[in-house]
């Protein structure tokens, strides 16, 4: 049974409209306000030193909080999917916490517990450490809040493809490593890139939590969106949307990458 | 000492190495057993829960008992005084309000949006279809200076908006708009695998039984529809109220009038008030736990259990 033809019209050209409104024109907006100016100021809002650093600085964040999301993301699904033990329901709704904490109470708890008046303050002043308005804090706010990423793509499509091969290559004498490194990630491959490149997306892109721990020290410790925040509260609205084209560019790439996967998935199903 | 745990003996069958491996049943026939419970005869237990626990205790339970360590040094009556006073009761207002009025946009055209996308054959579906998720892709900063430049006076919307009395930027209105636009994917990606799940030919049967077309939705579509769309209502939410990055730019920040929950924290937090950061962040944190919980009532009456989250992609 169809809808009504009219009905059909309306109704898409209501959806259609409504998405247009919302996601259509603020990606349209980046990219008009981004080159405003023309290519040269694009180019040359790109090559500023202190966006330079900003976008080191992002590099960095992601590259140590992807792998340690991955590491833990392996490690908890192969935990969770391959045994059953008590507690479990638990332990998977501590792993889903970071996903319902605000990323600005993501931040305060870092502040809270290692800034200067925290409860481990004194111990880090002591030997010199600096983790609050420093790059440590940073990191570590961010894989707070990309914690559950790369487990919660793993898990599902490890629990659906079984242990049947893991347990014939157990049988014939594979190691804990070799049934790991062999069967069992070369059976999840896609999903573990899908978890990466979610989690590196969002990695890249925090702002709230980021902002409450970095303390906004220009060419040291601002991340590509909190140089966006800096830039558009000078007033500088084409520098802010130049920097904010880089970060538009990888959230288009990153769905990019996610439909692709999707369709390899959906092929291997 | 981990070749220990992870390279074991291979043969069959793997004694059990603790008693955190139980056989599916307990069944004393060792030999049925081993069969059924071959689930927990491969290794790596102890290690892959020695890395889980550890870096779930390191980055996520030590932190956030920092917040739990930090209310039990407040005393009751300034615990009270910071979330009671009239600018942090204007944030939860405008916060938890923009969130119910998002959330409820988010539910309509969410709905709209999945039907459109499972029932309809139209060009551009697929790509229609990935620019749902790009909210979750696209970094909130983000869309927060891109949604303010829209709505402000001369922006292309607000020019259209402003003239007839509807102001968007730096009004509550804009805090719901950036709360859409966050919320957006939640509602569609519930509801979208139970409308395609849903069996047409229980419509047609309806239909063929000499149902209306409005008794077949009430009687069949919506029934199946709004569990999904209420997990979806409460994901949206949930992380609505928790947002900052896409609504910070647009609602113009001033106190007790447009000022969100989490930039009072911010702003606390700057002052060095750290019992008043920590007072409003439980309030935000107890709702969210409510909306959390309600949510997995929802998820376990569709028979989802355990994947929550996944819409948060």
């Amino acid at each position: 049974m169809k809808d009504p033809r009219w009905l059909r019209w309306s109704l898409l050209a209501l959806a259609l409209g409504f998405l247009v409104l919302f996601v259509g024109l603020p990606i349209l907006t980046v990219f008009v306000e981004a080159f405003r100016k023309g290519s040269a100021a694009y180019l040359e809002a790109i090559r500023d030193p202190e966006t330079l650093s900003a976008v080191k600085l992002t590099l960095l964040t992601a590259a140590i909080s992807v792998p340690v999301n991955l590491v833990f993301g392996i490690a908890a699904s192969w935990l969770i999917a391959k045994y059953r033990f008590p507690f479990k329901g638990t332990l998977l709704t501590l792993i889903d916490l970071p996903f319902s904490v605000s990323p600005v109470i993501a931040g305060l708890i870092f502040v809270l517990l290692m800034g200067a008046r925290g409860a481990f303050g004194p111990f880090f002043e002591r030997h010199d450490m600096h983790i609050i308005f420093a790059v440590p804090g940073i990191v570590l706010a961010t894989t707070f809040i990309t914690f559950p990423f790369v487990a919660r793509e793993i898990l599902p499509i490890m629990q659906d493809l079984g242990n049947d091969e893991e347990e014939q290559a157990l049988t014939l004498g594979a190691s804990g490593w070799q049934i790991l490194l062999r069967v069992t990630l070369p059976k999840v491959r896609w999903g573990i890139l899908y978890g990466v490149i979610l989690c590196n997306a969002r990695a890249m892109g925090e702002f709230g939590a980021v902002s409450v721990v970095s303390g906004h020290i220009r060419g040291q410790t601002n991340t590509i969106p909190l140089q966006v925040e800096i830039l558009y509260n000078e007033y500088n609205l084409s520098g802010a949307f130049a920097v904010a084209s880089i970060l538009t560019i990888l959230a288009l790439g990153t769905l990019a990458g996610k439909k692709l996967i999707e369709s390899r998935i959906r092929v291997r199903a | 000492m981990t070749g220990l745990v992870l390279g074991g003996p291979a043969s069959v069958p793997t004694p059990p190495r603790n008693g955190l491996r139980p056989s599916r049943s307990g069944s004393s026939d060792a030999r049925a057993g081993r069969m059924a419970s071959a689930r927990g005869s491969l290794p790596g237990f102890g290690l892959s829960l020695g890395i889980t626990l550890t870096f779930l205790s390191l980055i996520v339970l030590i932190p956030l008992s920092g917040l739990v360590w930090k209310t039990a040094s407040l005393d009751g009556a300034s615990l009270a005084r910071a979330v009671l006073s009239p600018r942090a009761l204007a944030a939860y207002r405008l916060s938890f309000g923009a969130a119910l009025v998002a959330g409820t946009v988010n539910v309509v055209f969410g709905v709209l949006l999945a039907w459109v996308l499972t029932r309809y054959e139209f060009p551009g579906r697929a790509l229609v279809d990935a620019a749902i998720d790009l909210p979750f892709a696209l970094p909130t900063a983000v869309a927060g200076i891109a949604l303010t430049t829209l709505y402000v006076e001369q922006g292309w919307l607000g020019r259209f908006l402003e003239p007839h009395g509807f102001k968007v930027a730096f009004a509550p209105a804009g805090v719901a708009v950036a709360m859409v636009f966050v919320g957006l994917p939640f509602v569609v990606r519930t509801v979208q695998p139970v409308l395609m799940d849903l069996d047409l030919h229980m419509e047609e049967v309806a239909a063929t039984l000499g149902a209306s077309r409005l008794y077949t939705l009430r009687k069949v579509i919506v029934p199946a529809v709004l569990p999904a769309a209420l997990t979806g209502f409460a994901l949206a939410f949930a992380r609505a109220v928790g947002e900052y990055g896409s609504v910070v730019f647009i609602s113009g920040n001033m106190p007790g009038r447009t000022e969100i929950a989490p930039l009072l924290i911010i702003t606390k937090l700057e002052q060095f008030d750290y019992a008043g950061a920590t007072a409003i962040a439980l309030v935000m944190l107890l709702t969210s736990f409510v909306a959390l919980f309600a949510i997995n009532i929802l998820q376990a009456r569709i028979g989802r259990v355990g994947r929550i989250g996944r819409g948060s992609r």
